[in-house]
């Protein structure tokens, strides 16, 4: 299907002076789309050119419509020399292609070099006549939209979720190719720039082709990540949930622009696959790896995962010292049950520690071949689940297939879901009442890789060749690349699902994935939250049905997804269970970890806090093989620390359940971090959580003794003061009605001591025991102080300060308007003398609180707000360097309402917390159809319609300005949340996906990396909002920076840094300016689709 | 642990007034942190001083990028970097461009070229003012001359329109540009005890009445000229003192009028040829440019003193001047055509006048004989 791809170049303004005789520039402007360009005239002499030129015409495919980006080029003509590049705006013009978003691309795009960062302005305008064109071979996928939204966006009725789609392409980094010697770092950057916008567009195409083949139309949660692998190349992997959905304005499903996906894809056979490299939804075993690897070092990476799809559910992480890889599970309930069941998970973990590897896995019939050789250095290992223990391996496996079996029967069409998706995963975190009905756990999986370099001298020049991207089409030459990098999710992907199956769940939902790469050593994690689903949602043209039995079931569902999905009797790991304090019927844990957002229909107590737990550990610098082994003998314990400190944190500000959960472990020369963040908050239908009791080790010593009494009092108070803080405050419930058999919901957990040998496990385990001369060790004594100081040096954030990292604050409801993104980048140097785990432990606590505390004091003008969707992320760029990248959103909150809310009698803010939660979520659901009718809002209006963001101008609004009130640049709102409080999005434009690299060669001169890095941040938000506004719309939701590399050279003067953002391009409206548009327009057309927008929430 | 890169980005770019305040007095980080604290700010939010301490960094990295921008506010306007509420973007824009009167006090006449740059450190240590703030003020100066000096139309509005500054800072910048292009002395020991409100005023009036844009506002409209034509006139005014009989008919006419109004009538009467006579003079020596500098410097040598030594009170020499060009009107030689107003106002503080010492007076000048307009006219506010 060809289109017509038409730009004007309109104007320039602020360009910088490049003749430095006349003060002037003489500037022109080359237009390039693939292969074809066009160019302006010269405009002699000015900073604000006005070309106004003729519309170019490009007659393209529509596959390179989806791949190419437009690349314009404002250049100085030089009658001499060569001209010189002012600077390059590239536009991506998918958006354009489908029929809703947006029309047309107009605006003032800022004018960007990689060297002098941005130099003026110019005024762009871009349209795309698509001509129909049934072809049922082709390689486009217009008309599919991409959403970074991790939920329903507002405004669509989803009709189907179909599932987990996904794709990775891979190139040789231009950086890094021998060309890059010879070439200027401006080329170089370049080309890698316009690599990665050729990459990203390719990978879209092809998920959309996936969606079109599932008979989906959209693409919601998608997260695209690039893999910067140094020499062995450049990864750009995409994960997302394919969709059909449905605009709720319209009853009609959406027809994408071009034509119809569904009857098109009548004439596709569904195993036709358009596109023969998307292995990656074929199951990975240990051989297909090893027929790729051709190198005898590369054999190692490749065979790394051993295939014991088994899941090892371990309730602790518990560390297991040979255990290269960890499964972690640690579906919570287990992490709370008490010291009983730690002790002998733990002590069972230390038994197999002993014993050779194969002989840990303790359920062989589950395990597919276990195929270690002795180079097999990654293979999984040392799994020991601390179920095994408990239940007979093939007993256990019957008894889960029967749960399995009998869950997919729920499910409706079982087999139609299998066979359609071999991953059962949704990358969304907030769903649609009634999608998810139970919650069984946090699974995760992590693996250590070995990269290696691709020896193709295929890629050589590629830069230098125009059509580049067509060698991207890997069946061309080298297949080899992206299978391997497939293979190696899948491998991950198949864990989780076996976790999963583990829980009794089916599915998987907040799926993510992740990697770090350090040298050749790369970690891939992947994560979600094991669940039930309600499978009406899964399949084709069952809507009306599941609308009356939903309605029905909506009662139940308030506490149904604490509810344990697995079978009572069988736990897969030991936890601790309690009827549900809700509905007194079901079975629930007594702690909880997701990493999804809050349902809305759940019933919270007070309000939620940010939760995180921070870990360094020490690691010898090795090479290759060596280090892989390191890194996996550390994670373990890593993993099983971070899950200790959560717990013990989590308790410590009593509450009982951990939502957005995210663990990112970072890889470094010679260290390793761990970074967990997540929203704590108490789960009316879980038990009340324990406390935290300390136990002292020599008993004999009155000090000691005493100072040990002295520390569990400052535990109690701050857990006493917490919840008053969080206003936690649960009607108290006698243990009778609750008739439980099982005893005792306040039991006491003990406060962990983790150390990293396992013996101490043991110590600790024996301990309670009553053995306690067992191991005491002096330096463990002033090691675990540390900890317990560590978690009381956790400062809550100033009153008036809330903070979570999910998209809504549990217990806050009535948002305002003003909202402030940003970004916050620290870096600090660690004097390398003293480097014990301690001390990086401590350093890193301080960054961490310490970036926080400067947050509260930036935004303090803000008072009262919430630091909504708080992101960490770490990254160890050099030796002794630790990077730190926080981006959220800080959203004021009416203080009045919410002290009400405190006030009224505990039942009631019971009820009002779920209710307002629900109504939050609901109502831009419930309005945005009206909007929609009502509001035939031009995009060039709809810029205007906010005008001015109110942030901090309160005292200054008096004073006269009249000057300054005819500004021209329209507002762009930045949000990493899905909505805008007080706003409705009537619109979503398309995915907003900008990669830009930076580079200086004079980095004192701008301002030291501060500077440099800080203006340069500057420079994307301002580009960001600058194509949304030439998109015609007014904000960003789901906004991300998914990286940002900074790699600094102070004795060359020298800097260069990456950054990848993405975000969807939305149109909304103020509620305020709606009602008063709205009151205007017949509203009997509104009102049926509003209900039916009711009823589908 | 040391801290080598720390920086916020926020989509809205926050703006801090007080920091802003203290970058724009040219406090170094350190100092200015030092004064955050003493302000009691930590206890207020519970900050430690390295929060404070990167926070003032970071505030003070945003200026330093702003910087570039408030050299040409429309620029602020329309850039897309920084994304400012307009509201925000005034202010950082007027408080760019406020001054400290002591400074401008020093500057005022003076050529705004490197030279007087070079003695900033010397201004600087007299007024307590940094040198850094000396240097953006006196850049900020240097830049309005720069832009306006051949620009056309109303000097206010000019640098209204291309430097956005509310009305009144506006009108002080044109009397600033107005006072260097035309080099005023005011500087003199003798002029010390005038403010730039003074001065300010002046300019303003001499704006209006003065220049070639005064004259005729269509063509030709400089405001930062004096009109030479208007200036070669005011030689004819010597006739008021030259002509015996002219500055007879004068005095009493002022004498007839003023009766039993002055407190200080006597010394007046005693006085009025030596004023009547110094006030010509200056008007009618303005041909010259050295005249032109010096004429804040003659009005108060040859006026303003032996008022003040005659302890005349303010209200006093107001009427004087009021009906000393009044009077003029009814003068044979100038009833015909009379126009163009010499019109100073210096507001002088006379010890005398102790119930007011901030109190003003206006000296009003005279006039030209064969000039086109209508009226002889003295406004007093």
């Amino acid at each position: 299907m060809p289109g017509k791809l038409k730009v004007k170049i309109v104007a320039g303004r602020h360009l910088p002076v490049m003749d430095r005789a006349s003060d002037l520039t003489d500037a022109f402007v080359e237009v390039k789309f693939g292969n074809t360009t066009f160019k302006t005239d010269v405009y002699l002499k000015s900073l604000n050119p006005q070309w106004n030129s003729e519309w170019f015409k490009f007659e393209v495919d529509d596959e390179d419509l989806q791949d190419e980006p437009l690349q314009i080029t404002v250049l100085d003509h030089d009658t001499y020399s060569a001209n010189d590049a002012i600077g390059k705006v590239y536009i991506d013009i998918d958006p354009l292609l489908y029929s809703e978003a947006a029309t047309v691309i107009s605006g003032w795009f800022p004018i960007y070099d990689t060297i002098h960062g941005i130099r003026g302005e110019i005024n762009v305008v871009v349209k795309v006549d698509l001509f129909n064109d049934l072809n049922r071979f082709r390689q486009s996928s217009c008309g599919v939209k991409f959403f970074c939204t991790t939920s329903i966006p507002k405004c669509y009725r989803a009709v189907i979720i179909h599932g987990f789609v996904e794709e990775l392409v891979v190139n040789e980094d231009p950086e890094y190719q021998w060309i890059d010697r010879i070439r200027t770092p401006r080329a170089s950057n370049e080309a890698r720039q316009r690599l990665i916008s050729l990459m990203s567009g390719e990978l879209q195409r092809k998920i959309g082709l996936k969606v079109l083949e599932m008979r989906g139309n959209a693409v919601v949660g998608y997260l695209q990540c690039f893999d910067l692998e140094g020499e062995s190349g450049l990864v750009v992997r995409a994960i997302g949930t394919a969709c059909t959905l449905d605009k709720l304005s319209s009853p009609a499903a959406f027809l994408p622009a071009c034509n119809s996906p569904s009857k098109e894809m009548k004439e596709i056979p569904f195993n036709e696959d358009p596109n023969p490299n998307t292995h990656s939804s074929g199951p990975s075993t240990p051989l297909k790896n090893q027929t790729y690897s051709f190198s005898p070092s590369k054999s190692y990476s490749r065979q790394s995962s051993s295939s014991d799809t088994d899941l090892s559910l371990t309730p602790k992480t518990a560390p297991y010292p040979q255990g290269p890889r960890i499964y972690l599970c640690p579906s919570s309930p287990s992490l709370s049950c008490g010291s009983l069941h730690l002790k002998k998970s733990c002590l069972l973990l230390s038994e197999s520690s002993l014993t050779p590897h194969h002989s840990s896995l303790v359920s062989p019939v589950l395990r597919k071949s276990v195929s270690f050789s002795e180079e097999l250095f990654l293979a999984a290992s040392g799994m020991g689940s601390g179920s095994a223990g408990k239940e007979g391996g093939p007993f256990k496996a019957l008894l889960r297939q029967q749960t399995q079996s009998a869950l997919e029967q729920r499910g409706g069409s079982p087999h139609r879901f299998c066979r359609r998706r071999e991953f059962p995963f949704f990358t969304l975190t907030a769903f649609p009442p009634g999608f998810l009905v139970h919650v069984g756990g946090v699974v995760s999986a992590r693996s250590v890789k070995l990269l290696d370099r691709i020896h193709n001298p295929a890629f050589v020049g590629i830069m230098g060749n125009t059509r580049s991207y067509k060698l991207l089409d890997w069946n061309s030459f080298n297949s080899d690349e992206p299978e391997t990098r497939d293979a190696w999710w899948a491998e991950i992907r198949q864990e989780i699902k076996s976790h999963a199956k583990a829980l009794g769940c089916h599915a998987v939902v907040g799926y993510s994935e992740s990697t770090s790469i350090c040298e050749e050593v790369c970690i891939l994690s992947a994560s979600g939250t094991a669940a039930v689903l309600n499978p009406r949602f899964l399949q084709d043209g069952t809507v009306e049905g599941c609308l009356e039995q939903r309605l029905e079931e909506n009662l139940s569902t308030r506490c149904g997804f604490c509810h344990i999905p697995y079978d009572e009797l069988n736990m897969p790991f030991p936890a601790h269970l309690t009827y549900c304090y809700n509905c007194r019927k079901q079975k629930v844990p007594d702690v909880l970890f997701t990493t999804i957002d809050l349902p809305t229909d759940a019933t919270v107590i007070g309000k939620g806090c940010l939760i995180q737990a921070r870990l360094c550990r020490l690691k010898k610098k090795a090479q290759a093989e060596a280090n892989a082994t390191a890194i996996s003998n550390l994670l373990p314990f890593m993993e099983y620390e971070v899950h200790t400190q959560l717990m013990n944190k989590l308790k410590l500000k009593g509450m009982n359940a951990l939502f957005g959960l995210r663990i990112q472990i970072t890889v470094g020369e010679n260290m390793l971090m761990g970074l967990a963040s997540a929203t704590g908050v108490y789960l009316a239908a879980l038990p009340t959580p324990g406390g935290i009791q300390i136990a002292g080790k020599t008993p004999n010593d009155g000090s000691y003794e005493q100072h040990i009494s002295h520390m569990q009092k400052k535990i109690n108070d701050t857990i006493a003061k917490n919840k008053e803080l969080y206003e936690i405050n649960p009607p108290e419930i006698s243990e009778e009605i609750i008739g439980s058999p099982i005893p005792e919901p306040r039991q006491r957990s003990r406060l962990l001591r983790s150390q990293s040998e396992s013996s101490d496990e043991v110590t600790e385990l024996d301990l309670s025991h009553g053995k306690k001369d067992a191991f005491v060790l002096e330096i463990d004594d002033t090691d675990a102080m540390e900890d317990v100081h560590s978690l009381l040096t956790d400062v809550p954030p100033p009153s008036g300060f809330y903070s979570c990292n999910t998209e809504i604050m549990p217990g806050i409801n009535n948002w305002t308007s003003e909202i402030q993104m940003f970004t916050s980048v620290r870096v600090i140097r660690l004097s390398s003398l003293n480097l014990t785990n301690q001390a990086l432990n401590k350093n890193f606590n301080d960054l961490c609180e310490n970036l926080l505390k400067s947050l509260y004091f930036k935004l303090r003008s803000m008072i009262p707000c919430c630091l909504c969707h708080v992101n960490f992320t770490v990254s160890l760029p050099e030796d002794e360097l630790i990077q730190v990248t926080v981006t959220a959103v800080a959203i004021t909150f009416d203080k009045n309402q919410a002290l009400q809310t405190t006030k009224t009698p505990v039942e009631k803010s019971l009820q009002r917390a779920s209710t307002d939660n629900e109504e939050l979520l609901q109502f831009p659901l419930e309005l945005c159809s009206d909007s929609l009718h009502s509001h035939p809002f031009p995009p060039v209006k709809a810029v205007t319609v906010e005008k001015a963001s109110p942030v901090g101008d309160g005292n200054f609004r008096n004073r006269s300005a009249p000057p300054c009130a005819n500004s021209t640049v329209g507002v762009v709102k930045m949000t990493p949340l899905s909505f805008i409080p007080g706003a409705k999005i009537t619109k979503y434009l398309g995915i907003i996906n900008m990669f830009f690299i930076r580079e200086t060669t004079s980095l004192r001169e701008e301002g030291g990396v501060s500077g440099f890095l800080h203006a340069f941040i500057a420079e994307v938000f301002a580009m960001v909002r600058a194509h949304v506004a030439a998109l015609g719309g007014n904000a960003v939701v789901s906004y991300i920076m998914k990286q940002c590399v900074f790699m600094e050279n102070p004795n060359k003067n020298q800097a260069q840094c990456l950054i990848n953002v993405s975000g969807d391009a939305v149109v909304f409206v103020r509620e305020s300016d709606l009602e008063v548009v709205s009151s205007q327009q017949p509203t009997t057309n509104c009102q049926s689709s509003c209900t039916e927008g009711e009823v589908t929430t | 642990m040391t801290s080598e890169l720390d920086i916020f980005v926020g989509n809205t770019t926050l703006i801090d007034e007080d920091v802003y305040r203290l970058w724009l007095d040219g406090y170094s980080v350190t100092d200015a942190v030092a004064l955050r604290v003493r302000s009691g700010i930590l206890e207020q939010t519970g900050a430690t001083a390295a929060v404070l301490q990167s926070d003032t960094m970071d505030h003070y990295r945003t200026f330093h990028m702003l910087e570039r921008l408030l050299h040409a506010p429309p620029k602020l306007l329309h850039q897309l970097i920084f994304q400012i509420p307009p509201s925000r973007q005034a202010l950082l824009i007027e408080r760019y461009y406020a001054f400290d009167e002591a400074f401008v006090r020093e500057v005022l006449g003076k050529k705004l070229s490197k030279g007087t740059k070079k003695d900033l450190d010397d201004i600087s240590t007299k007024t307590g003012i940094t040198l850094k703030s000396c240097r953006r003020q006196f850049d900020n100066f240097k830049r309005v001359f720069k832009v306006v000096e051949e620009m056309r139309g109303s000097l206010v509005d000019n640098i209204q329109q291309h430097f956005l500054l509310s009305d009144r800072l506006a009108r002080d910048y044109a009397a600033i540009v107005f006072f260097a292009n035309n080099r005023f002395e005011t500087g003199k020991k003798k002029l010390q005890y005038l403010s730039f409100g003074d001065f300010a005023f002046c300019a303003e009036l001499m704006i209006q009445n003065w220049t070639l844009g005064a004259v005729d506002s269509q063509m030709d409209d400089m405001d930062m000229d004096l009109d030479k034509e208007f200036l070669q006139d005011l030689k004819e005014l010597k006739v008021l003192v030259a002509d015996k009989d002219l500055l007879d008919l004068h005095k009493s006419l002022v004498c007839t009028a003023l009766r039993g109004k002055l407190g200080v009538f006597s010394e007046m009467e005693a006085n009025f040829k030596n004023l009547s006579r110094g006030l010509v003079n200056v008007a009618a020596k303005l041909t010259h440019n050295k005249d032109v500098r010096d004429l804040f410097v003659d009005l108060v040598e040859k006026f303003v003193e032996p008022c003040r030594s005659d302890h005349w009170p303010l209200s006093d020499v107001r009427f004087f001047l009021n009906q000393y060009s009044a009077s003029v009107h009814s003068l044979d030689g100038f009833r015909l055509e009379c126009g163009g107003t010499i019109w100073a106002h210096c507001n002088l503080h006379l010890p005398g006048s102790s119930n007011s010492p901030a109190s003003a007076f206006q000296v009003a000048g005279t006039t030209s004989v064969h000039h086109h307009a209508q009226q002889f006219f003295l406004y007093f506010q």
